[in-house]
């Protein structure tokens, strides 16, 4: 008897150790696909609960009146925010305080003797993360729809936000004869303490490494894709199930993941998120890294950058979606320049012009945009040029077509008005003549011209 | 409590050790006579231990076998950079991984690839070598050669997985790691790949052949647990000159199910289920970005798996539907 307890108690003990990185039952599951597939959400309400108090929004303070003289004309040296009234002013840069340096205060940012002085990094880097901010809300609406962000979303009252990711140490220099990793294998935290590879982040969310994988045929094709590929897109789909607190059908069919059709909506918010994210990173952080002092800087000497957890840190829409950006109209949109749109992209072979809102005539400096091709087209007397017209996805599609054909004739007129001849100009409807999801942006409304032979 | 009830072996037969059969010629006599007996191995099955034979076969294997193990060993070893609490930690999370992609099927830098490639030779020398040594014994002994042949299936599975087919692909990247862990993470990432494996019916049979042979072993076993009250576990005799306990355990199957395997044909179904089950998954692997890109939408081709109604909104690969945006 003695010696079964004894059994028993040691099977128990092996199977306490065993289970010891397991989350204890019984978890919540969820369906949402049809019955038998699997498509589940599956909660640890325990867990949840926990994740939902540290994800609340601060309460938002009184709107302040629009009344009253500019900031820009009492303040110097201020770039961004120069048109709000002075009391709008002051209501953002108090918010900006208590969400990133509350106990800091403005002197984090700011030098006390001279407000407009520059010479405080921490100031540089704020004023490029206004930007970052304002070209989210304005620019990635397919991501963060009208939710929109504010620096809270990821900083939370921190200096540096909880979740940021920096390159991995290299490997040790003498591993060069025995031991190499692969650049996987380590328990650690970014890949679930899986051994799959440990940095999901520099090919994806930096460089444009292919996500998708899977093959898109039944039977092989030209599409290759190793295994050690797909380990790094399963540690980036890892890092993206811890950071929204989700498993892998809250996005996917989990009959095929790499299956579009039945998989649901969330996967192309995602889709878009993950080239927001590496947008971000390209366009916005790293070019910072010479502005931050070497203790902010990671063990290979990069910027600290941002993942899908720096927003979302554990929630499916960071905060739980409460619309907190509407609050601070400061930083739904850059101020608009004076036409607002994009220099036009002036190329040899290649002309991008952009027009204005519901319009199809070509304004100032996007006209000019077509010299280089017009050059070209004079020298070499074999090339044609082919035009395609775009428009946003904002307003009627009957007409946005017609403004789109209006676009291109006006374009064509302004080429042949250069003298090049009406034989070598050809006019192509795109196959799709809507290049965004929704809304207005002065990138979709436009023009391209391309040479071809 | 009846001796058949018990976890344990409760019969141990102690006598002067069993050295087996004369082998005839081209065999040396037996050295060494005195053999080890153990009560407690006697628990679970012979208390004699040995004796073993090696033979040169059986050394070249080991010598080979110890080659990749530590080839393998040292390469985790280094990767802590040779501290052995961190090895003994890390252990499951370690491995020796096969060439990156860029190598292809060419011979990689030791530290790229190389030292899989060298632990991935020599550890199938030392099995050949083994299987060899398993074919031998039993023709040594005058037995049929069941038992290699039925090992042979799991070196088919083995070689389709570590060396025909990332032959076939033209990469040695596409083989399996040497790893606790990272062999798994493989197994889901060829499963990710090649659009879920579950799709594919050679899987899917395999499976079946694994499951299925779990299931005969548990009846045998307990079938002739069941009726050793009665002599039961004199199988071979039960076979040719059936007593009562087959007889009783026939008729237990018949009453329950309808129908009876034998004495002897239960082991020819348990072996078969158990050999199929490695062949069957080697053609499934073997098939697997060879032949087949995609098992799932191959499947939903060959209306081996149904549609399913659409519950949300159809979506495309946004991929595909933008021009230029970002």
């Amino acid at each position: 008897m003695r010696a079964l307890l004894n059994t028993a108690l040691a099977a128990l003990l092996a199977a306490t150790t065993l289970l010891a990185g397991c989350e204890r039952p019984p978890v919540d599951t969820v369906q949402r696909g049809y019955r038998g597939t699997g498509m589940e959400l599956v909660y640890n309400p325990r867990t949840a609960v926990i994740v939902a108090e540290s994800n609340q929004a601060p309460p938002v303070t009184e709107a302040a009146s629009p009344d009253g003289p500019k900031a820009g004309q009492i303040y110097k040296n201020l770039q961004l925010l120069g048109h709000l009234s002075i009391g709008e002013f002051t209501r953002q840069m108090a918010a900006i305080t208590a969400w990133i340096a509350p106990q800091e205060g403005c002197n984090y940012c700011h030098n006390p003797e001279n407000l407009g002085d520059d010479s405080k990094y921490t100031k540089v880097v704020a004023r490029r993360m206004i930007q970052m901010t304002q070209h989210i809300n304005a620019d990635w609406k397919p991501h963060v729809a009208a939710t929109g962000v504010t620096c809270y979303t990821c900083h939370r009252g921190k200096a540096v936000p909880a979740n940021v990711w920096f390159a991995p140490e290299p490997p040790r220099a003498n591993a060069n004869f025995i031991g190499d990793k692969a650049g996987q294998n380590t328990p650690l935290k970014v890949v679930g303490l899986s051994s799959l590879p440990y940095d999901p982040f520099g090919p994806y969310l930096l460089g444009a490494q292919t996500i998708g994988v899977g093959g898109a045929t039944a039977l092989p094709s030209d599409h290759v894709a190793s295994i050690v590929h797909t380990e790094q897109t399963y540690g980036l789909m890892m890092h993206l199930s811890n950071s929204l607190g989700v498993n892998c059908t809250y996005c996917h069919n989990t009959r095929n993941f790499k299956e579009w059709d039945g998989a649901p909506p969330q996967r192309t918010t995602a889709w878009h998120g993950i080239r927001m994210t590496r947008d971000l990173n390209n366009q916005y952080i790293v070019p910072l890294t010479a502005a931050f002092p070497a203790a902010r800087l990671g063990p290979t000497g990069d910027v600290a950058k941002v993942n899908c957890a720096t927003c979302h840190q554990g929630v499916y829409k960071p905060l739980y979606g409460a619309p907190m950006a509407k609050d601070y109209p400061a930083l739904l949109a850059p101020a608009a320049p004076s036409d607002g749109l994009p220099p036009p992209v002036a190329e040899a072979r290649r002309s991008v012009l952009y027009f204005g809102v519901d319009t199809p005539v070509l304004e100032g400096e996007q006209a000019k945009g077509l010299d280089l091709l017009v050059a070209t087209m004079a020298t070499d007397r074999q090339a044609k040029a082919r035009i395609s017209g775009y428009h946003s996805a904002a307003g009627n599609v009957e007409h946005n077509h017609e403004l789109a054909k209006q676009r291109a004739f006006t374009v064509r007129d302004a080429m042949l008005a250069a003298g090049v001849p009406e034989a070598r100009v050809i006019l192509a409807k795109p196959a799709q003549t809507a290049a965004n999801l929704s809304g207005e942006d002065p990138e979709a409304r436009r023009v391209e011209v391309v040479i071809e032979k | 409590m009846a001796e058949y009830q018990n976890l344990f072996t409760q019969v141990q037969a102690v006598g002067p050790a069993n050295l087996g059969v004369p082998l005839g010629a081209g065999h040396g006599p037996r050295t060494g006579t005195d053999l080890p007996q153990v009560h407690l191995f006697g628990r679970i099955g012979m208390p004699q231990v040995g004796p073993v034979y090696l033979g040169s076969l059986g050394v070249a294997s080991l010598i080979f076998g110890i080659a990749a193990f530590n080839i393998i060993g040292f390469n985790m070893l280094a990767q802590v950079n040779w501290d052995i609490v961190q090895f003994i930690r890390q252990l499951f999370w370690l491995s020796l991984e096969p060439p990156p992609p860029e190598y292809g099927l060419s011979l990689p830098p030791l530290n790229q690839g190389g030292w899989w490639l060298m632990a991935g030779g020599f550890l199938t020398v030392s099995i050949l070598l083994w299987w060899l040594r398993m074919y031998t014994r039993a023709r040594a002994l005058g037995m049929g050669t069941h038992v290699a042949w039925a090992f042979a299936a799991a070196i088919w599975l083995f070689l389709v997985l570590g060396f025909i087919r990332p032959v076939l692909m033209g990469s040695w990247s596409e083989a399996v790691p040497f790893g606790i862990f990272p062999h798994l993470d493989w197994t889901a990432a060829f499963s990710i790949r090649y659009g879920n494996l579950f799709y594919n019916p050679f899987h899917a049979l395999s499976i079946a052949f694994l499951y299925g042979a779990t299931l005969l072993f548990a009846m045998h076993g307990a079938t002739i647990l069941a009726v050793s009250r009665f002599g039961g576990e004199r199988e071979l005799e039960q076979i040719a000159d059936r007593g009562t306990a087959s007889e009783r355990a026939a008729l237990f199957w018949r009453w329950t199910m309808g129908f009876n395997a034998t004495t002897e044909s239960i082991h020819r179904w348990a072996w078969w289920f158990a050999v199929l089950c490695p062949l069957a998954g080697g053609i499934g692997i073997l098939l697997t970005g060879t032949v087949v890109d995609n098992w799932y939408l191959w499947a939903m081709k060959h209306g081996v798996a149904p549609p399913y109604p659409p519950v949300f909104p159809p979506s495309v690969d946004p991929a595909t539907l933008l021009q230029g945006v970002k």
